[in-house]
């Protein structure tokens, strides 16, 4: 009954405890929407832009916001709780019960996983209802795009838990990536207006790859295998080393 | 149900056993060769001065902590490598946790009910602990007590056969310490097999069967709390106020004499049955009478502080 990695009453308890937490509601969930929502409201990013192959700024900008809202899951929320259960000895009191403690591991995941699809729907939803950009023209493939990309996030969170010793280690890893992360998502420049070298580059990292592979299945292309196969192969490598460095005390 | 009788039964194997345990930390032993037997329906205590390697040794028996070497089996398991089986019938109350902050008191006992086969009822659990009043209240949001009571609960809230339970009644208060002793008096009823860390004299002598003592990593003494007692040095205490001064030198030539201590005025002696008798003997024949005379046994705080005297010094 118990081997299970993943146990019901857990997933419950910690889908429970995060609606108990504004903060990280606040930033998943609503501070990228409101961010699509600010950008929106320059009237100057509502006009097709030539330099985006007469797509407009807001178009391409609800991508980034959708990849907004799984960097913060991710990178900052997830492996600050996680490291904050494993030094308060959380995980240990779990170690003895029947039930692993990976099960709180794995419900984290699939707390935050959700929370941050939840943010994805509300920026499309949102951008959609607003400012009439257009729902994805490929959505089977954005869906998997999109999933890919959330299964690398937390893959990336799982690095930075199993890396932190502590929560301020946790908190101070996850800002050092954060910034970049959200660079190569495209936050200050969209991917596709980034000079082509940088492009190239950007495109190897995990959401560089996820804005690009987003970008092609908005626009209703099937999102390009290499993208794809750059957001497994990240997947792969972070999973191998959280499972490899990960500390239950 | 199991009864505590059942442990006379000849062919009942032990539900913990422990031999020659030893872990060391950065090259230091820590656990040094402990060994100890405890059979079903018993309340086995271990005492022992702080850094002691109680924690260490009991944590090896939940299976938290692997040991360098030595044999731990509960109920026959293996802690270490047959941890699912034995994590069902072993209920833990750890001396240092914590829950998620945000967790209220009835979340925590459903969620930890969920995790076993058989669970109690949280409700009379909670009752007996006195935590219906804050079912609501969250983790965080608890006094140390109650944090300590809500352990309790979880230790107990998996219907184990057996529970450890590290530093039981720290941070309780009289009276919840007393309800808890009840409690665990009364799960022993029902055959439940206990090991206890405790610091509280009083608690060990109430509840425990056998007492441990370890100090530096080691057993030293191994009895019931009567037995510690009569073993150590000073059993009997024998105290007054003699009318005249007495001679030192006839005091000092006491049998069995384990410690003598004068104060204002009055005379404390610890030792034997056998030092009372000369020290009456020796008041009659030297006409001194001996005012508020008292005899009283030592406690189990004595004999703790003589079995662990070097440890002090
Ligand atoms: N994880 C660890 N790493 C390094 N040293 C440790 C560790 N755990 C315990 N020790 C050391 O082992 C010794 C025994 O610790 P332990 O916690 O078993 O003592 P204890 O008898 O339970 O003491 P107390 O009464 O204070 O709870 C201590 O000196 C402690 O510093
Ligand atoms: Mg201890």
């Amino acid at each position: 009954m118990s081997t299970a990695v993943i146990n019901s009453a857990v997933l419950k308890g910690e889908f429970r405890l995060l609606r108990r937490e504004p903060g990280s509601l606040f930033w998943i969930l609503l501070f990228p929407t409101l961010l699509l929502v600010i950008l929106g409201s320059i009237p100057s990013f509502r006009d097709p832009d030539p330099s985006l192959d007469g797509l407009r700024v807001i178009d391409v900008y609800v991508p980034v916001t959708v990849l907004l809202g799984l960097i913060v899951g991710g990178i900052q929320a997830m492996p600050q709780t996680l490291t904050g259960y494993r030094e308060r000895g959380i995980l240990r009191r779990m170690s003895t019960t029947p039930v692993r403690p990976v099960a709180l591991l794995s419900a984290q995941m699939l707390v935050y996983g959700a929370a941050a699809l939840a943010s994805a729907l509300l920026a499309l939803v949102v951008g959609r209802l607003a400012f009439d950009v257009r729902l994805p023209e490929q959505p089977f493939g954005y869906a998997v795009a999109l999933l890919l990309t959330v299964l690398a996030a937390l893959a990336l969170g799982a690095v930075i838990c199993a890396l932190s010793p502590t929560t301020k280690v946790a908190g101070a890893i996850g800002s050092a990536v954060f910034f970049p992360a959200m660079f190569c998502a495209g936050v200050w420049m969209p991917v596709q207006t980034m000079p082509d070298v940088l492009a190239r580059i950007v495109e190897y990292t995990p959401f560089g790859a996820a804005s690009q592979a987003l970008n092609q299945a908005a626009a209703g292309d099937w999102p390009g295998w290499g993208h794809l196969g750059v957001l497994v192969a990240w997947t792969v490598l972070l999973t191998a080393g959280a499972a490899r460095w990960f500390r239950w005390e | 149900m199991r009864s505590p009788r059942a442990r006379r039964d000849a062919d009942a194997m032990p539900v913990i056993e422990v031999t020659d345990l030893r872990k060391s930390y950065a090259g230091r032993p820590v656990v040094d060769g402990v060994s100890f037997i405890v059979e079903e329906g018993e309340i086995f205590g271990v005492l022992g001065p702080n850094g002691a390697g109680k924690t260490t040794t009991v944590e090896c028996v939940e299976g938290l902590r692997v040991p360098d070497a030595g044999r731990v089996r509960v109920t026959g398991l293996d802690p270490v490598t047959e941890d699912e089986a034995t994590r069902r019938v072993l209920g833990a109350q750890l001396q240092e946790s914590e829950l998620q902050a945000r967790l209220t008191v009835r979340e925590a006992l459903e969620l930890y009910a969920a995790f076993y086969p058989r669970p109690l009822d949280w409700r009379p659990l909670a009752e007996r602990l006195g935590l219906t009043a804050k079912l609501t209240t969250r983790f965080a949001k608890l006094s140390g007590g109650q944090k300590q009571r809500l352990f309790i609960a979880l230790a107990l809230i998996g219907n184990p056969r057996i529970v450890v339970l590290d530093e039981l009644t720290t941070g309780l208060d009289p009276r919840a310490r007393r309800d808890t002793w009840e409690l665990i008096e009364d799960i022993r009823a029902n055959g439940v097999t206990v090991l206890l860390v405790t610091h509280f004299m009083e608690e060990a002598q109430r509840l425990c069967d056998r007492i441990a003592v370890i100090d530096k990593g080691r057993i030293a003494a191994l009895d019931t709390p009567a037995g510690l007692i009569r073993r150590s040095a000073g059993a009997t205490v024998i105290s007054f106020t003699p009318s005249a001064p007495l001679d030192d030198r006839d005091l000092n030539a006491l049998p069995a004499l384990a410690s003598i201590e004068h104060k204002d005025g009055r005379i404390t002696l610890s030792g034997t049955d056998e030092t009372v008798n000369a020290v009456i003997t020796l008041l009659a024949r030297c006409h001194i009478t001996a005012h508020q005379l008292r005899v009283t046994d030592a406690t189990l705080d004595d004999a703790f502080l003589d079995l662990t005297k070097e440890a002090a010094a």
